[in-house]
């Protein structure tokens, strides 16, 4: 069963296409990774999804209602983290994580907070304040409260961004363990491609707005003539123009 | 309108949340009305001296403790939205279920719980510096401060829709906003000093006739209440206008993609 189905969703700044025509889908339980370089349409791309960002054109439909008409019904069934946007930093853990309740009408906050810190190992972080963290208890702090409200569909971007190889491997061990108890879907951006590889059900590369490959990783190596996601990653990003069949 | 209470609790937990751990904030709500009174108290004492007007003190010092209501709820609103861009938790908020209004009501609520301690310590201070209660107006403050409170809504609203769409490079007007508009608000002294072509434009705004009105009430000991339906006829105005500006300034915002930048 598909749980994201985007459409020929279309996104311009002014004359600038960031996302030219695209159409995929997600299904239930599936490591979607969304991939490419800076610039890509991955950030665009990932904020329709959220409603943060309304399309020129094209449907996106979560849990088959329609994005952005459906905002609140789909929020409150998926969730959200990238160690670019922070909860407040001069504030505790756990206030930030109550607060974080409310805002997803979380009922019995308190036990589920507990519950959570224990599987993520930052109970003895609760109390004290966010800009206390390093980057690794940031980040599972971060995942933490994107699981507050029990999300059908996790947005990941770059969740082990920044990481030393020890915590971002916490992390991904972490994810496909509560991926594997909860049948949860990720979507999941990253520039690290042995992680993707590691990961991912399948991929969606895109280029300049536009996807160019899309499949099970090893059957997009084996399209694609590479041995490597970094190696196919470097030559797209190399490349000048590129379409679903140069990239062939 | 479907609104959750849990959702508004939300803003208004993480708002107060802030003075738990950082009492140098009181800062806004104590340091800043104290040294306004002083200014204004030594100044009405001064005009008590080479006047024979006896309500001088507490005319001015009435107009300062509803000027701070106005002033601390528009700086308030403005200012929590702020707190959201500098601490990068913007997008952490509207990736949740929570809506515009939702949102909006949490920081509505925030302000009065702000002017409510202001307010009160600016009338204790009051009391204990110059032995002036300013509760001696009477019951007659309680529709002056609402009509304040609309209003301070109202431009609040306004000010974070601009900076919504300017980013930060608008977020000096949360602050200097209510000062610009000060010296058109007959605040601290009669609407006939201004030029008659002044008087029809500022007219038009609900502060004149709420500074207006609560000096008749010193003087005359009666609510002028066809000044205050004014006063509350422009505050309806000027929150439904504060509500479609916002309102278009956030989906302008989500299409031009203001919302996902203005953190940077």
């Amino acid at each position: 069963m598909n749980v994201i189905e985007v459409s020929n969703l279309k996104k311009n700044f002014g004359k600038f296409t960031a996302v030219d025509d695209i159409s995929f889908s997600v299904q239930q339980g599936e490591i979607l990774s969304f991939l490419g370089p800076n610039g890509a349409g991955k950030t665009t791309t990932i904020s329709m999804l959220l409603g943060l960002l309304t399309q020129k054109s094209g449907t996106i439909k979560i849990f088959d209602k329609e994005m952005p008409q459906n905002r609140r019904k789909i929020l409150s069934r998926v969730n959200f983290s990238s160690p670019y946007v922070y909860m407040p930093y001069g504030l505790q853990v756990i206030t930030n994580l109550k607060i974080f309740s409310n805002l997803y009408s979380v009922p019995n906050s308190e036990k589920k907070i507990e519950e959570l810190a224990n599987i993520f190992g930052v109970t003895h972080l609760l109390k004290r304040r966010t800009m206390a963290l390093s980057s690794g208890e940031v980040a599972r702090v971060n995942l933490l409260k994107a699981f507050l409200n029990d999300p059908e569909i996790l947005f990941l971007d770059e969740p082990t961004a920044s990481l030393d190889p020890e915590a971002a491997d916490t992390v991904r061990n972490l994810l496909l363990k509560l991926k594997q108890e909860r049948n949860l879907t990720l979507f999941y951006t990253s520039h690290n491609m042995q992680e993707v590889e590691r990961l991912s059900d399948r991929i969606v590369f895109i280029h300049r707005g536009k996807i160019i490959a899309e499949g099970k990783p090893k059957d997009v190596l084996r399209e694609h003539k590479h041995n490597t996601l970094e190696e196919f990653f470097i030559s797209l990003a190399r490349s000048e123009e590129v379409t679903k069949e140069d990239a062939k | 309108m479907n609104l959750s209470l849990q959702r508004i609790w939300g803003i208004i937990y993480r708002h107060l949340s802030v003075y738990k751990v950082n009492w140098a904030r009181m800062n806004e709500l104590i340091i800043w009305p104290f040294f306004e009174l002083l200014l204004w108290g030594f100044i009405s004492l001064y005009v008590r001296t080479i006047s024979n007007i006896g309500y001088v003190v507490l005319t001015l010092l009435g107009a300062l403790l509803l000027w701070v209501v106005f002033e601390r709820i528009q700086q308030s609103i403005s200012t929590s939205f702020l707190m959201e861009l500098w601490s990068r938790n913007l997008l952490n908020i509207f990736v949740s279920p929570i809506s515009v209004t939702e949102y909006m009501m949490g920081l509505f609520v925030v302000g009065i719980m702000r002017v409510g301690v202001a307010g009160i310590l600016l009338w204790l201070f009051t009391l204990l510096l110059y032995k002036v209660n300013l509760l001696v107006i009477g019951p007659s403050l309680v529709p002056l401060a609402i009509a304040l409170i609309l209003f301070g809504w109202s431009l609040g609203t306004i000010i974070t829709g601009i900076v919504l769409r300017y980013g930060q490079s608008a977020e000096s007007l949360a602050w200097s906003f209510a000062f610009f508009l000060q010296p058109f608000g007959a605040v601290f002294f009669p609407f006939s000093v201004y030029p008659e072509w002044v008087q029809k434009i500022i007219w038009w705004i609900p502060l004149p006739h709420i500074f207006e009105a609560m000096r008749a009430v010193l003087i005359t000991k009666h609510l002028p209440w066809n000044q205050v339906a004014w006063a509350f006829g422009l505050d309806a105005v000027f929150l439904v206008l504060a509500f479609i500006f916002f309102g278009a300034m956030f989906e302008q915002a989500r299409s031009k993609g203001y919302l996902i930048k203005i953190q940077d």
